[in-house]
């Protein structure tokens, strides 16, 4: 069962079993688990761009194809029901109707995109969607009477997806566990009766657990390609182009092949996006900002691990939502004014990212979970290695000895 | 050879013939000639003659953005996406001078006056930007050297590093420059002249083409005159030949690595002046003409990259005044259409 759901690719760390395990269940019953309109709304993100960015791998960690266009199929997934819902009412139909025209222009695109620029040279690609997707944001942000320009648009969603829609008259209960924690400390006696808390289920949780369901059907979807002759494949190019072409693989085919199926996915996941944030503007889907937000999750959770984009969502925007509380504390301590409180300024969280970010691509080229596999994959082989010696109290010796 | 040539394919003949040889020898003349008469039908000509001079202006400041990028890849196969941050820190470094350090000569009315403060602001934009990129060379660059997807990446993560270094140093708001008395206001054609009399030049854009033109010439007396030109051009051609020859290149790469920082902090100080109001992020904007402009020249190229930075100034101002809201997607489609015509860009210089 777990063989064919995760396509045989597992996570191969305990550690990152862990933390998976933690993210899942999170994800999972995250609506009843941690309170508040934030924590909810980052949940609801963290489903959204673990699509965005699973899909992204499959192009950066798989093929080894820089794309600086992702964000532009994400803002038409995402424009495309807000447009659909604005000149056609709040109906399923208006939805549909966003989706199958975003996806078809996605198609249109990538397919375009792929042919013109992956058939010279693979760096031309990432200059050259760059300028495209800069071509697309600002056609989106002057075609104003259309798209509302800058002010962007607000998407009526169908009634059954919004707050007004109650399936149940009853609130169901919530547990909150940063509460419990933090009160097993304070208030040892009344901790568990302090973190419940009331839920009342709406038609916006439902438009969650439809994003949750997309973005683990997607996962898996992407875990059995990349494990499929296919993927294999695409590896096989990100290893070796010219090999591939020699085995007689039609490079060209299977990259814009890969460029396309991220690219659509890329479409739902902002489909996904209008539905839950019910607001789109050029800022929140098509910046270029956006775009390295994107890249920093994909590397900083592992390149071509499809897990990578799990973890690095999660942390990326766990820090986005929450680092700058903790630079305000830290900046508290620091005398104002003066360079240092600049630095650890709450505005500058982003030039510690960028940092990390840098350091990673050196020190740690696979990511998280690259080095959480690789840590794993030491000691399964000191302990295969050297298990008689470890007994005799001598220490491993590493994987030099092992292999 | 050329003689060989010959033999094999007759010089063409007739006026169609020689037609389709001019344009795909010449590509960067035929498109450049077509853009501005087609323009030249579309608008009145001294609406015409504004456009073209605007154009040729930012053509030229884009030019020397553009420059120091093409040449790095071309000599050693680095793309630097972080080339953006150093014309926001040029820009940044220029009004500094202009706005702290000598406000009153700036707002003078004398010109010597005012070129004491333009001067300063443009060298130490000139500066800042060349020691900074010596820095992001040695300790960003130098270890990725031969990967372009960790080039790609780690330049992108350079670029909000220096982007946030700004933000910290200068503040996060916009800061308005202010432009040196002598060159604001307008220098009129007199209306004796026929057809474009009366035409009323920024004067600030004529000095932003001579300046452009200016370095053009120096970068092409450097690169085709002189033995560092020499051994630039071998080295964009075959890298390993000139290190077989006992030069170091990495020696040399640097050089032109800074060099071509300090051209984009200078070109971003020129385009400070020329907006009169600056951000930490003006350019991740410009950096979509650079990558345009070095797309259309072909990659490594002076020459294209020249002549594709004044086609690029000249079509988002003729799109501009026709259309405004289809400027960015012309400038674009400029790209692509080249892209589809001549994959390897107008100039090629290495083989893609």
């Amino acid at each position: 069962m777990m063989q064919r759901l995760l396509s045989g690719d597992y996570p191969r760390s305990r550690a990152l079993t862990a933390l998976l395990l933690i993210i899942g269940v999170s994800l999972a019953l995250g609506p009843f688990l941690f309170p508040g309109v934030r924590a909810f709304s980052m949940l609801g993100m963290i489903c959204v761009f673990i699509i965005v960015v699973a899909s992204y791998d499959l192009m950066l960690g798989y093929t080894h194809i820089v794309s600086f266009a992702h964000t532009m199929f994400f803002g038409i997934g995402a424009y495309g029901v807000a447009m659909a819902t604005d000149a056609f009412g709040n109906g399923y139909g208006a939805v549909l109707a966003g989706i199958g025209g975003a996806v078809l222009l996605t198609i249109v695109l990538s397919l375009l995109l792929g042919l013109l620029s992956l058939r010279v040279k693979a760096i031309f690609f990432a200059l050259v969607t760059l300028a495209v997707a800069f071509a697309f944001l600002s056609l989106v942000t002057q075609l104003y009477n259309l798209t509302g320009g800058e002010d962007g648009l607000a998407v009526r969603v169908p009634r059954e997806l919004g707050p007004a829609f109650r399936p149940f008259d009853e609130p169901w209960v919530g547990f909150d566990v940063v509460g419990f924690f933090s009160g097993l400390f304070s208030d040892p006696g009344n901790a568990f009766k302090d973190a419940l808390f009331d839920v009342r289920v709406n038609g916006r949780h439902l438009v969650y657990y439809i994003a949750f369901a997309s973005a683990v059907a997607v996962f898996l979807f992407l875990l059995r390609m990349v494990n499929s002759p296919f993927g294999r494949v695409l590896q096989a190019i990100r290893e070796n182009e010219f090999r591939a072409q020699a085995l007689g693989y039609r490079t060209v085919f299977y990259r814009t092949a890969a460029v396309i199926v991220s690219a659509v996915l890329a479409t739902l996941a902002g489909v996904l996006f209008a539905l839950i944030n019910r607001y789109v503007n050029p800022e929140n889907t098509l910046n270029f900002e956006l775009m390295v937000f994107i890249l920093l999750m994909c590397v900083i959770g592992g390149m071509g691990t499809l897990y990578g984009a799990v973890v690095g969502t999660a942390l990326f925007l766990l820090a986005q939502n929450y680092l700058q509380d903790l630079l305000k504390l830290l900046a508290g301590h620091v005398e104002k004014g003066s360079m240092l409180a600049e630095l650890v300024g709450p505005d500058s969280w982003l030039l510690w990212f960028g940092l990390l970010f840098v350091l990673s691509v050196y020190f740690f080229p696979a990511g998280i979970v690259g080095q959480l596999r690789l840590w794993a994959a030491r000691r399964r082989q000191r302990r295969a290695g050297n298990g008689g010696a470890r007994r005799d109290g001598v220490p491993a010796q590493g994987e030099s000895h092992a292999s | 050879m050329s003689a060989h040539d010959e033999l094999i394919e007759p010089r063409p003949q007739g006026a169609l013939g020689r037609f389709r040889a001019f344009r795909e020898e010449r590509p960067h003349l035929f498109l450049l000639v077509l853009m501005m008469l087609v323009a030249f039908f579309m608008m009145d000509p001294r609406t015409w003659v504004v456009l073209t001079i605007s154009g040729l202006a930012m053509g030229a400041m884009v030019f020397l953005m553009a420059s120091g990028m093409t040449l790095t890849f071309g000599l050693m196969n680095v793309l630097n996406l972080a080339h953006g941050a150093f014309i926001s820190l040029g820009a940044f470094a220029g009004a500094t001078v202009l706005v702290h350090w000598l406000n009153g000569q700036a707002g003078e009315a004398s010109v010597w006056a005012n070129l004491a403060a333009v001067l300063p602001a443009l060298g130490f934009a000139l500066v800042v930007a060349g020691l900074i990129g010596l820095l992001f060379e040695r300790l960003v660059i130098k270890p990725v050297y031969g990967d372009h997807l960790k080039q790609i990446l780690v330049t992108v993560g350079g670029s909000i590093i220096l982007m946030e270094l700004i933000q910290v140093v200068w503040g996060p708001n916009e800061i308005p420059v202010p432009r040196p008395e002598t060159l604001t206001g307008a220098f009129l054609i007199p209306e004796s002249l026929p057809v474009i009399g009366g035409v009323a030049l920024e004067k600030y854009r004529l000095v932003a083409v001579i300046l452009g033109l200016a370095v053009y010439g120096l970068m092409t007396w450097v690169i085709e005159r002189t033995r560092t030109g020499v051994l630039i051009r071998a080295g964009v051609e075959d890298r390993e030949m000139v290190e077989v020859h006992g030069y170091r290149i990495r020696l040399l790469f640097l050089g032109v690595f800074v060099a071509g920082s300090a051209l984009a902090g200078l070109g971003g100080a020129m385009w400070a002046m020329y907006r009169e109001i600056i951000t930490a992020h003006m350019g991740d904007e410009l950096m979509i003409s650079v990558i345009v402009v070095i797309i259309l020249g072909g990659l490594g190229s002076i020459k294209g990259c020249f002549y594709g930075a004044v086609l690029v100034g000249l079509i988002n101002l003729y799109v501009g005044y026709l259309e405004p809201r289809l400027a960015a997607v012309a400038t674009v489609g400029l790209m692509v259409g080249v892209l589809m015509w001549r994959p390897q860009g107008l100039i090629p210089v290495i083989k893609v």
